[in-house]
């Protein structure tokens, strides 16, 4: 346990770059939005 | 040690919010929560500059250095803080064909509503009314799903204009896009995008049995609502769409918050008539609505968002946030499409470095059977990609590569924005109407979906302290 440092989610997004990612995900405006982008709000599919 | 070298602006973002001191970490997308000492030690690194950076936190005892150095070293060894900026190839090999994965399919163009921030100009997207052939429809889900190659699923979304000005023959495609797309060995997710005005129970029943997402449209506040969104022949829709919205609510209570299944959306357009928006949104929650997504016009013209409006707007996600977490607490959650930040199930790095896929992997299909990338961008001659009656089919034409290199490795705003793997770089559509470019950025809408971010990060923090309390 850190005393002055506590980790809220431990991330890993580096990890699919060198596989280049499957693409099975949605299309980032298709789900909700339609016109104000947020890739980052979808969920990984696999 | 890493810091004495690190790119603190692009990599890390360190921010207050609620009474809490964040770290986020931008290439391995980890978030920590910093004790008033360290926080105000890398704050002291990130101002000093380089070269000062040895003399940062001048203030702290040797001790609490050392521990506070110890601390930082153990997260960069995992990888979660300074972590180093990965090698990404271009998303878009200038070798390959991107494979289809979404369609848009204008099934009219033409509106029983006459909202005043319309992008579509009341359904017409400057050209004439009319509807989508069935003939049309079915070429349009043959090009997508040969255009898809081995993908597995396609997307497709009803759109318009009104959908449902259609419906036999958004019926009779889902019919033949299933059949087509089972010969292939693939299957096709349909969604709907509507005013909600010609929801019935009927159509329901028959929504939910296919399975088929929904995105219904309505603002907020009756006012707000009925101000923005008039029926044609003038008068508020609010009272009349407002039932289908709560039939749809009751019925899909359990929905996915990210959009998979059958799931729904109540989305809203938030202008600078509405800047306290968040009331808006609870508007909606209390009526029983969980699912929820309100956003910023983007362009309006006299209901543009300005400079001078995000102090209000900031103000408005700042309480929405307290709001959301206050819901939860209460046992009457609801979910905020922006509020879902990812950040423990989100989409690898490549697809953060895609973006939205538009022109590529996303097309939208116009009634008369022309291509474009988005559905922002139909009707605009010269973003035109061809038709679903080009014979042969269409390859992707030099539209494409235009989009393919406009990611965000190649715009300028983006490589040193710390929040550039949340947004991907943005909408192509947004940056193109504001900014004059695909290479440039909206910057108010990044202003927006930055504090969008800073507030569900926060909330992810305030989860997780309530969670490790309980």
């Amino acid at each position: 346990m850190n005393k002055h440092i506590q980790t809220i989610i431990k991330g890993n997004l580096s990890a699919a770059a060198p596989q280049g990612g499957c693409g099975a995900c949605q299309a980032s405006c298709q789900s909700a939005c339609k016109t104000s982008c947020t890739v980052g709000n979808q969920v990984c599919v696999k | 040690m890493i810091w004495e070298t690190y790119a603190f602006a692009k990599n890390i973002h360190l921010y207050r919010h609620g009474g809490l001191n964040l770290v986020y970490d931008v290439n391995s997308g980890s978030l920590h929560l910093l004790d008033a000492k360290s926080y105000r030690w890398l704050e002291d690194m990130i101002k000093s500059g380089a070269e000062n950076r040895a003399a940062a936190g001048g203030d702290l005892t040797a001790a609490e250095r050392g521990e506070i150095t110890r601390e930082f070293d153990q997260l960069a060894r995992e990888g979660t803080l300074f972590s180093p900026e990965a090698e990404l190839p271009p998303p878009y090999p200038e070798t390959e064909t991107p494979l289809l994965k979404a369609v848009c399919l204008h099934l009219a163009h033409d509106c029983d509503l006459a909202c005043r921030y319309c992008f579509a100009g009341t359904g017409a997207f400057g050209g004439e009314r009319g509807l989508m052939p069935l003939a049309t429809g079915k070429r349009a889900l043959d090009f997508a799903l040969a255009r898809g190659g081995a993908r597995a699923t396609l997307e497709a979304d009803f759109f318009g204009g009104e959908p449902l000005l259609n419906t036999a023959v958004m019926r009779a495609l889902v019919a033949y896009g299933r059949d087509a797309a089972a010969a292939l060995g693939k299957r096709i997710n349909f969604t709907l995008t509507t005013n909600a005005l010609r929801l019935d129970d009927d159509l329901l029943e028959w929504l939910d049995l296919e399975k088929i997402g929904l995105v219904l449209s309505i603002d907020g506040r009756p006012a707000v609502h009925d101000r923005m969104r008039p029926l044609r022949g003038g008068g508020g829709s609010y009272a009349a769409v407002l039932p289908a919205v709560l039939n749809v609510a009751r019925r899909r209570a359990a929905a996915s918050p990210y959009a998979l299944g059958a799931y729904y959306y109540a989305r809203g357009t938030y202008t600078r008539y509405n800047t306290d928006f968040d009331r808006d949104v609870l508007h909606l929650a209390d009526l029983g609505v969980g699912r929820l997504s309100v956003e910023p016009v983007v362009g309006g013209g006299g209901l543009a968002l300005r400079e001078e409006d995000l102090p209000a707007l900031y103000a408005s996600y700042d309480r929405l946030g307290e709001a959301y977490l206050a819901y939860a607490a209460d046992g009457r959650p609801f979910s905020f499409f922006h509020f879902n930040a990812g950040l423990d199930a989100g989409p690898c790095l490549p697809k953060r470095l895609k973006g939205c896929g538009a022109g590529l992997e996303y097309a939208a299909v116009a009634p008369n059977g022309d291509i474009y990338p988005c559905h922002q961008f139909v009707g605009r001659s010269e973003w035109r990609m061809g038709s679903v009656y080009d014979e042969p089919a269409p390859p992707p034409p030099e539209i494409a590569r235009q989009f393919a290199g406009a990611h965000i490795n190649a715009k300028k705003a983006c490589q040193s924005c710390w929040c550039r793997f949340v947004c991907g770089g943005g909408c192509h559509a947004a940056n193109v109407d504001m900014a004059g470019d695909l290479r440039e950025v909206y910057d108010l809408g990044c202003r927006l979906q930055r504090k969008r971010f800073e507030v569900a990060a926060y909330i992810r923090a305030r989860e997780a302290l309530a969670g490790s309390a309980a």
